[in-house]
Order: C-alpha cells, then structure tokens, then sequence
C-alpha cells in the first residue's frame, strides 16, 4: 500500500484537511473521508455525471479526479448550494417540476446545471440539452429536468446565490 | 483500485527524471479520463502516476499568424475552444476538441491524453494530421520534434521512448484560402466513440476553382489513426468538382483497412470513409472559400 498524502483544499468555501491514499477518487474522498454523501457513484468511470461537482470553476466528474488533485483547489459540490434559510433556485425548480424520481441522478444534474447558468445565465433549450448531455437519468425521460433548469434560469439574477 | 504512488513535477527535468527511473512502471497523468478508468479496470497497471499539470510548458496555449499555434499536452479541450481566436483560425481543430465526451470530459481530458492514449478512434488524431500538427517531445537527450502522423504506433502504443513525455504540439498558421473539417461518425448525438472518424484539409487556388493541395487522415479504421497520402495527393490541382472529391474518396476507401467489431462491420466502416470522405473535403472547400 502506497503512503497517504495530506492534502488541503477549500470545499463549499471551508478550508478542510484531509490524509488519502493516491489511489482514491475525489468522490471516494469526499463521500468516505469527509462525509459529503450528496455526490453520487453512478458508473465510476466517466459516463453518468452523477458524481460531478464545480473544480476552480470548472465541472467535472469527481470520479475522474484523484483525490490528490485537489491540493490548493476550490471544489463546490452540492452541499454548497443551497443557503442557510433557502434552498438554490436549482433546487427550488428541480422540486416544483418534479424533475425527479428515484433521485440518484439529481446531485450531478443540479451541479452540471448551476455550472452551466453560472457561465451562461439565459441558456436556450438546445445548450441546456447539450450541455447536460453527459449526464444519465434512468426515471424522468430529462424533459422536466430542461424544464426545471429553464425556470431556475429566469429567476432573477440576484436572488441566486 | 491497486495502490500506486502520486507525484507531481513542476519542471520538465523532474519528469524527466522520474520517467527515465520508473520506466513502464510509471504514466503521466494529464486530465486522467482514460488513465485513471484503465488503472481503475485493471487493464494498466501503474507503480506511479505523474501529474504534469504543474509543468509551464504543458499548460502554454497562444497563437500569433506568424509562429502559428503552440499548444501544451496538457491543455484542456475548453480551453481551446473557448479561445476565440483559435476558434476562429482553426476550426476544422474546433470540430475534434468540441466533440470529447461532454462538458465534465472535455474540462479535464487533454490534447496530449487523447494522443498519448493512442486510440485508433481517438477524434483529435485525424484533425491534428491534416492540419500538420507537430509533437514537442521531451526526453533524456532533450527534445525532438515528430509529425503527429508518426506518433502512434498501435493500439495504445507510440514512438514515446523510456523517460519521454509529449510536451506540446505546434500548428502552422493557416495558409491562404484554405480549410479543415473533421465529421465521425457515431450512432448518436453525443457521448460515443467514434465507428469512423476522417478529416481533411485542403488549399485552393485564388479563384477557388481549383485544389492547390489536400490532406486527408482517417479514424478507427487501422491500428493507428492513418495519413491517406494518395487521397490528398490525387486532389494537387485539380478542378473542384463532385467527380475529383468522388476519386479521392475512393483512395481513401483503399487504404482503409478496417476491422468488424460490436461498432459496425468492416464492410459498413469502409462505406463510412467513403462518405464522410467527400462530406469533410466539401466542409473544408466551404471553409477555404470564406477565408479571404
Ligand atoms: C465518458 C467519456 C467520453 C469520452 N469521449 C471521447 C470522445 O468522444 N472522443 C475521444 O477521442 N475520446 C473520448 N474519451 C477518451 C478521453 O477522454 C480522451 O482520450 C482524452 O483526450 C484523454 O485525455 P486525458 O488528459 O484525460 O488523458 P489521461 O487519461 O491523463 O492520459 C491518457 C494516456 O496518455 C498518457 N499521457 C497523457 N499525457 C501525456 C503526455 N503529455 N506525455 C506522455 N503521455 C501522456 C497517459 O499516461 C495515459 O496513458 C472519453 C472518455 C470518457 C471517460
Ligand atoms: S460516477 Fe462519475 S460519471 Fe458516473
Ligand atoms: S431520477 Fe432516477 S435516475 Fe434520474
């Protein structure tokens, strides 16, 4: 077995500390170590992003990145959006549409959506589906979850977060 | 997953080094959306990985019309193609990195992993051939410089020597009235790997009548992504015409060299090169005809 390694990372705005062995996923990391069990394990290898979460701005599946990684890097998962008092607008749509089922995919779908409306806040109907292509819903057929992402997109602009 | 050791250089020397000692035993890692599946599956096994990202020279990206395009390995796909002038002077390149996996993929997977991992389907391998792509490779003795059509040798294997590392690609600017495109084509709309992927890239004359030049590279139809020389070669200035891109089709066809698997038939792949043949040399001709 290979030396653990220290790593020091800002996770949902917090500085956090934690010993992993190279081998671990960020997602092993964060749902083993740190106990942020919102991010998902669908396939483990890249194809379902239900494990995505937001790296110095930038979605990527977090089962595609070592854990080691992260040293000195700003990650936000889904932990991080909603506030105190209320839930993300994201959040807020995703229930008002019913944009889920069994809920296993919803975490990635969130995440990947508030990538999206972060760099682009009046996505169309095609960047949404294009940019959401890379991940997997086994329940809703995707329609509400357009639609929800859509909604969350015309809230206004300060209320989100 | 099996246990292996993580470093991270911060200079082309200290990988160097690292690579010279580990030999086999070790593999860089760049955005890890092929390693870190294949260790993860047991189809590699490593004694180290060896993140590069640190490194300045992998992560350079510029562009000036004279020095053309200097890319670093490691740079991700998003960044190429949100780099509007890039965008803008190599399209037929835009084609390839745009269509990587989806958003998550493409912030992570790089130039130089696509390359590096040496798939016969690998969509950026054909797109770098015709637009002459270049290798910056470092290594023990310093650094040389390799077409991008010799750099793969089979499946998973390339001209990369114990203690090397791909450091960066550069790209010609782009000559006068001239064009790229690459298409692949898969079963659906995103997300696959690639049954046959071609690019082409051609140089008209002035009153765009004419080809000055053409190149031509196909994907997933051999071991390694292939330069269809005489396809290109058949096009040095002729006329444009249906018939000419119809010829080089067939060229490409011939070199074609494809193998049946759950994808498709060897039958169907060589009626893809054929197709998407004529479809990429008729995008570049397009493209060539706007460039002034
Ligand atoms: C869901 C999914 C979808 C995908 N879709 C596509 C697709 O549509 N088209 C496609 O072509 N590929 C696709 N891929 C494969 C992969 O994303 C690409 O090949 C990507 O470009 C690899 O880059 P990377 O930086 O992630 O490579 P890594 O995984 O970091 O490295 C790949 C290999 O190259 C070696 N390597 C990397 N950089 C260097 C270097 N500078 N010098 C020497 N060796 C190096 C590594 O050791 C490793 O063996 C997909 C993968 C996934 C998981
Ligand atoms: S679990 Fe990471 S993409 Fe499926
Ligand atoms: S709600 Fe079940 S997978 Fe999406």
């Amino acid at each position: 077995m290979s030396k653990k390694v220290q790593v020091q990372a800002r996770i949902n705005g917090e500085e956090v500390e934690f010993l992993c062995e190279p081998r671990q996923s960020l997602l092993e990391v964060l749902r083993d170590e740190l106990g942020l069990t919102g991010s998902k394990e669908g396939c483990n290898n890249g194809n379902c992003g239900a494990c995505n979460v937001i790296m110095d701005g930038v979605l990527v599946n977090s089962c595609l990145v070592l854990g080691v990684e992260i040293q000195g890097k700003e990650i936000t998962t889904i932990e991080g959006l909603a506030g105190p008092e209320k839930l993300h607008p994201l959040q807020q749509k995703f229930l008002e549409y019913a944009a889920l089922q069994c809920g296993i995919c919803t975490p990635g779908f969130i995440v990947a959506s508030k990538a999206l409306l972060d760099k682009n806040p009046h996505p169309t109907e095609q960047e949404v589906r294009y940019w959401l292509a890379g991940n997997l819903c086994r329940c809703t057929g995707y329609d509400k979850i357009v639609r929800a992402v859509l909604a969350a997109a015309e809230v206004n602009h300060e209320e989100r977060r | 997953m099996q246990a292996f050791d993580y470093a991270s250089a911060r200079t082309v020397g200290e990988a160097v080094s690292l690579l010279t000692q580990h030999g086999e035993r070790a593999r860089i890692l760049a955005g890890g959306t092929d390693i870190i599946v294949q260790v993860r599956e047991g189809r590699r096994s490593v004694d180290l990985l060896l993140d590069i990202k640190e490194i300045p020279e992998v992560n350079q990206l510029s562009y000036d019309p004279i020095n053309g395009l200097r890319i670093g390995a490691a740079v991700p796909c998003y960044k190429i193609y949100e780099h509007a002038e890039i965008a803008a002077v190599y399209p037929g390149l835009i084609d390839a990195v745009s269509l990587i996996g989806g958003i998550q993929i493409q912030g992570r997977a790089t130039l130089g992993g696509n390359l590096c991992n040496a798939s016969p389907a690998a969509d950026t391998i054909p797109a770098l051939i015709v637009l002459r792509a270049t290798c910056l490779i470092a290594g023990p003795q310093g650094t040389r410089e390799v077409p991008v059509e010799q750099f793969c040798t089979g499946p998973g294997r390339t001209i990369l020597q114990r203690g090397e590392f791909l450091l960066s690609f550069r790209l010609p600017p782009p000559q006068k009235h001239s064009g790229a495109r690459y298409l692949r084509f898969i079963p659906r709309n995103e997300m696959d790997i690639a049954v046959v992927g071609v690019g082409a890239s051609v140089v008209l004359n002035e009153a765009h009548t004419r080809f000055v030049s053409a190149r031509i590279a196909l994907g997933a139809v051999a071991p390694t992504p292939l330069l269809a020389v005489e396809a290109g070669e058949i096009l040095a200035g002729k006329e444009i015409s249906e018939e000419n891109i119809q010829r080089a089709a067939e060229a490409a066809q011939a070199i074609a060299r494809p193998i049946s698997d759950m994808r498709g038939t060897a039958e169907y792949r060589r009626h893809l090169v054929g197709i998407l043949t004529r479809r990429t040399l008729q995008g570049a001709i397009q493209r060539a005809k706007k460039e002034a």
